[in-house]
């Protein structure tokens, strides 16, 4: 094994424990405060693997909005709807073992048909200067989706002031 | 490279977890945290792919990034969409637990 490939396992196996990790305490911790802090965990992770699969762009924009916009939100929301946390409630309502159980159901599934298939890969090395490619396609080829996309940010932006103003 | 289906069981358990915790989360915050879990999940399977299924230079095919990209941004709208229905009825209902908001039930 080339040095390349024990680092790109080293990094595959790290993020994702972290990805996982973070994940299983976002869903799992009772305290809604701590589940998001876990949920940051999860998304940093995730981060590391976009780095690990070199979509250096798609890493940062994931670190900026997910880590830096919308666990802010998250955490936002948490402190303006304080209250749920203090009673002796759990975290879960009364169908959460169907919940696990669906959840391991589906993931046996998926696990059977990404081990089963014959992925048709072609081991290309990706170029380091994709980045201007991506700003030129989104003006070019997907112009129309990308104004689409901020036509809905708008919206999105104007009915979140409406729905949550006094 | 190390195999595809190592970042497909990623993602699937990754998935899974975040499916969990949107059914069977009381809070709605979390609920929609669960959301933002499978959004990721899905973003992981479309770089992957991307990486490891795309037409080789000069052509450079982008729209798995792109994709990813474009997903992102609706989580973030919708997130913020969300999170102002949850503070509005924790303003009328003073409550964000999904099982107390039982207007339109019957």
């Amino acid at each position: 094994m080339s040095t390349d490939l024990v680092l790109t396992y080293v990094g595959f196996f790290m993020m994702g424990a972290i990805a996982l990790i973070g994940a299983v305490l976002a869903v799992s911790q009772r305290n809604i405060l701590r589940a998001a802090l876990g949920l940051i965990v999860s998304f940093i992770g995730v981060a590391g693997i976009y780095f690990v699969l070199e979509a250096e762009f798609v890493g940062v924009v994931q670190i900026l909005i997910y880590v830096g916009a919308i666990t802010i939100l998250i955490l936002f929301a948490i402190m303006l709807t304080r209250g749920l946390m203090q009673g002796t409630t759990s975290g879960h309502n009364s169908q959460w073992l169907a919940a696990a159980l669906l959840a391991m159901l589906l993931f046996a599934a998926l696990a059977l048909v990404a081990l089963g298939t014959n992925w048709n890969v072609a081991a290309t090395r990706v170029s380091s200067d994709l980045i201007p490619k991506i700003g030129a396609e989104l003006m070019t080829t997907y112009v129309l989706p990308f104004e689409a996309v901020s036509l809905l940010l708008l919206a999105a932006l104007v009915g979140a002031i409406v729905i949550a103003r006094e | 490279m190390i195999p595809l289906p190592f970042y497909l069981l990623l993602a699937a358990a990754l998935f899974c977890i975040g499916l969990f915790g949107a059914l069977a989360r009381r809070n709605a915050i979390a609920i929609l945290m669960g959301i933002e879990l499978m959004l990721n999940a899905v973003n992981i399977n479309l770089i992957a792919f991307w990486r490891y299924i795309q037409p080789a230079a000069p052509t450079w095919d982008l729209a798995g990034q792109i994709f990813a990209l474009f997903v992102i941004t609706l989580a973030a709208a919708e997130a913020a969409i969300a999170l102002a229905l949850v503070i509005a009825i924790y303003r009328s209902r003073d409550t964000v637990n999904v099982e107390e908001v039982d207007l339109m039930k019957w």
